[in-house]
């Protein structure tokens, strides 16, 4: 039913556990249909060379980690999103569709790409969080 | 080491009825229904075979109906007693709609069915919903019972959490209430109140057989092993059951029919089975299937069988119930040493094989993955490994909210299983549930 891909994230989570001091957490999912996944986002700045050649400041992801309550596919599409996610810009990091989890992965199971949404959403709140907390600062 | 703690799911295959089986298949492949030679030596199989379900059942050979297993008997037992009540010329002129009563554990192959018959107003059905334990009260099945009732189908054993319901009392019940109905002129009490059902059917054909009766079915495919289900003790009318539960074939099983009750076949076309279900007999399924009875019954003959006691007086305590008991329970005692841990499904009234733990924080079907990685199979009613975004409707009619019943699991015992076997789950369970919720976020 599952790919190599899928039961070795599975089996082998990568990133998993909490950052105390995340600059983003996002939540996603519930108890009542059976998962749930929250993501922690280390934040800080590089310079890197825009298109023109000029160089310009960005943030990236510099840690990720994940805690997820639910399915192997849930797990294995949290642990697939992080890796996706770590070292990426911001920009680029929000950018990470469900499809491009799935297809990391080999592709879910029809009955379980929903998992993959829950992934590229969890990610998408995470950002958001941080995003808002700097508003706040 | 492969540990197969999934029989309620299915069992292997006896040997020596795959065996024998093989050898019908090669020497008697003759068309039962032929004149000649070669159908008779396939008729013949098909008799004997008819004859050892009658003796396992105490019925007679001709109650029983050969199907393709549990499903298909469940479809027939319902919609062919319902096609019945309509198909009834006199029915049609009253057009009283059948009010059916069943449970909300049952297998979806009954569950399914009645909702099907519903949705296409063809019956009123009730869905008597079972106390906390998982225990079916005969007074709630009673208290349903309106003057339009026709049938009542309730599981024997569940096959998720082994609940065993008490079908001789729901039996005698419906008894009662057919002896009243039959007083009372086809009413269930004789008290003159407006009735909204539009019950005049019953009053007007005292003659015609549903104008008196409440039909009982119930499904027996988890039972078979374990527990009396001779026709004449439960009281029911109709009763299924499935070879591939008791290390039988899969796709064959049987439908008793009691003498008398009107049923319309399903599957239409040739003559087979008494009219009740057209299609070339499986008689090398057949064969099988009885082997796996007479196989059943010897090793019952074979051991001293003692009184069950008055909780479960309906289980047949011979060596192996007794042995599949202390295996039981025995893994029952040791999962709930994991912390936030509990039993689903009554501890007395409990088929002798079957465990239904949950564990909260840890997901049903990851736990099964981690569990078959080393060699052990389970199932779980989690929404995860049920296809839907649903968790099992078992364990939700009894209460169980959905942070336990995603982390459900169940092991179905056999006569394989060993006691070593059992330990070797109590070891490896705690560190695959301490590994997710060291995963979850609500873990410790």
């Amino acid at each position: 039913m599952y790919t190599k891909e899928v039961l070795d994230h599975f089996e082998n989570p990568r990133n998993v556990g909490e950052i105390k001091d995340a600059d983003g957490v996002g939540e996603v999912g519930n108890l009542k249909c059976g998962d749930v996944m929250r993501v922690f986002i280390k934040i800080k700045t590089r310079k890197v060379k825009g298109k023109s050649g000029k160089e310009k400041v960005e943030d990236y992801i510099s840690d990720i980690k994940f805690k997820t309550l639910g399915c192997a596919a849930a797990i294995a599409a949290s642990s697939m999103m992080t890796e996706l996610a770590k070292g990426k810009s911001l920009e680029s990091a929000e950018k990470i569709t469900r499809d491009d989890i799935n297809d990391s992965l080999g592709k879910l199971p029809a009955q379980k790409y929903h998992c993959s949404i829950l992934s590229a959403d969890a990610i998408k709140k995470a950002i958001e969080d941080y995003k808002r907390r700097l508003q706040l600062k | 080491m492969k540990i197969y703690l999934d029989h309620s799911a299915t069992t292997p295959p006896d040997p020596e009825v795959a065996l024998l089986m093989n050898k019908v298949q090669k020497e008697f492949w003759g068309n039962a229904s032929s004149a000649h030679s070669f159908g008779l030596g396939a008729r013949n199989i098909l008799n004997e075979a008819r004859d050892t379900v009658a003796f396992s059942l105490n019925c007679q050979p001709e109650e029983v109906i050969f199907t393709s297993g549990g499903s298909e008997s469940n479809n027939l037992a319902i919609k062919g007693l319902i096609d019945a009540y309509h198909s009834n010329t006199d029915q049609k002129n009253n057009r009283a709609t059948p009010h059916v009563i069943t449970s909300a554990v049952e297998h979806h192959s009954v569950l399914d069915t009645v909702k099907e018959l519903e949705k296409q107003g063809l019956i009123e059905a009730s869905y008597v919903t079972p106390q906390k334990n998982g225990v079916i009260r005969v007074e709630d099945i009673d208290a349903e019972i309106k003057d339009n009732t026709v049938l009542v189908s309730i599981m024997y054993v569940n096959n998720e959490i082994g609940t065993v319901q008490p079908i001789k009392q729901i039996a005698q019940m419906i008894a009662k209430n057919n002896e009243l109905r039959i007083m009372n002129n086809g009413k269930k009490s004789n008290v003159t109140e407006p009735n909204k059902h539009n019950s005049s059917f019953f009053i007007h054909n005292s003659g015609n057989k549903f104008a008196k009766q409440i039909y009982f079915h119930t499904d027996a495919v988890q039972a078979m092993e374990y527990f009396q289900t001779g026709v004449r003790y439960l009281g029911v009318d109709l009763l299924t059951f499935s070879a591939h539960k008791f290390y039988g074939p899969k796709g064959v099983g049987a439908l008793f029919v009691k003498n008398g009750t009107p049923i319309i076949r399903q599957i239409v076309g040739g003559n087979q089975e008494n009219k009740m279900r057209a299609g070339t007999e499986n008689v090398a399924g057949i064969a099988g299937l009885s082997a796996a009875l007479v196989k059943m019954h010897k090793a019952k003959a074979d051991s001293k069988i003692e009184e069950s006691g008055k909780l479960l007086p309906e289980l047949i305590l011979y060596d192996e119930t007794k042995r599949l008991k202390q295996l039981r329970d025995k893994l029952i005692k040791g999962l709930m040493k994991i912390p936030d841990t509990r039993v689903n499904g009554c501890l007395k009234r409990r088929s002798p094989n079957n465990v239904n733990v949950s564990f909260k924080n840890a997901e049903g079907e990851s736990i099964l993955l981690m569990l078959d990685k080393e060699g052990i199979a389970a199932s779980s009613g989690s929404a995860c490994t049920s296809g839907s975004l649903e968790p099992s409707h078992v364990l939700t009619a009894i209460g169980v909210s959905p942070e336990w019943s995603h982390g459900s699991i169940r092991f179905s015992l056999g006569k394989h299983n060993t006691e070593e076997e059992i330990d070797r789950v109590i070891e490896i369970l705690p560190g695959i549930i301490k590994k997710l919720r060291q995963m979850s976020p609500y873990g410790k």
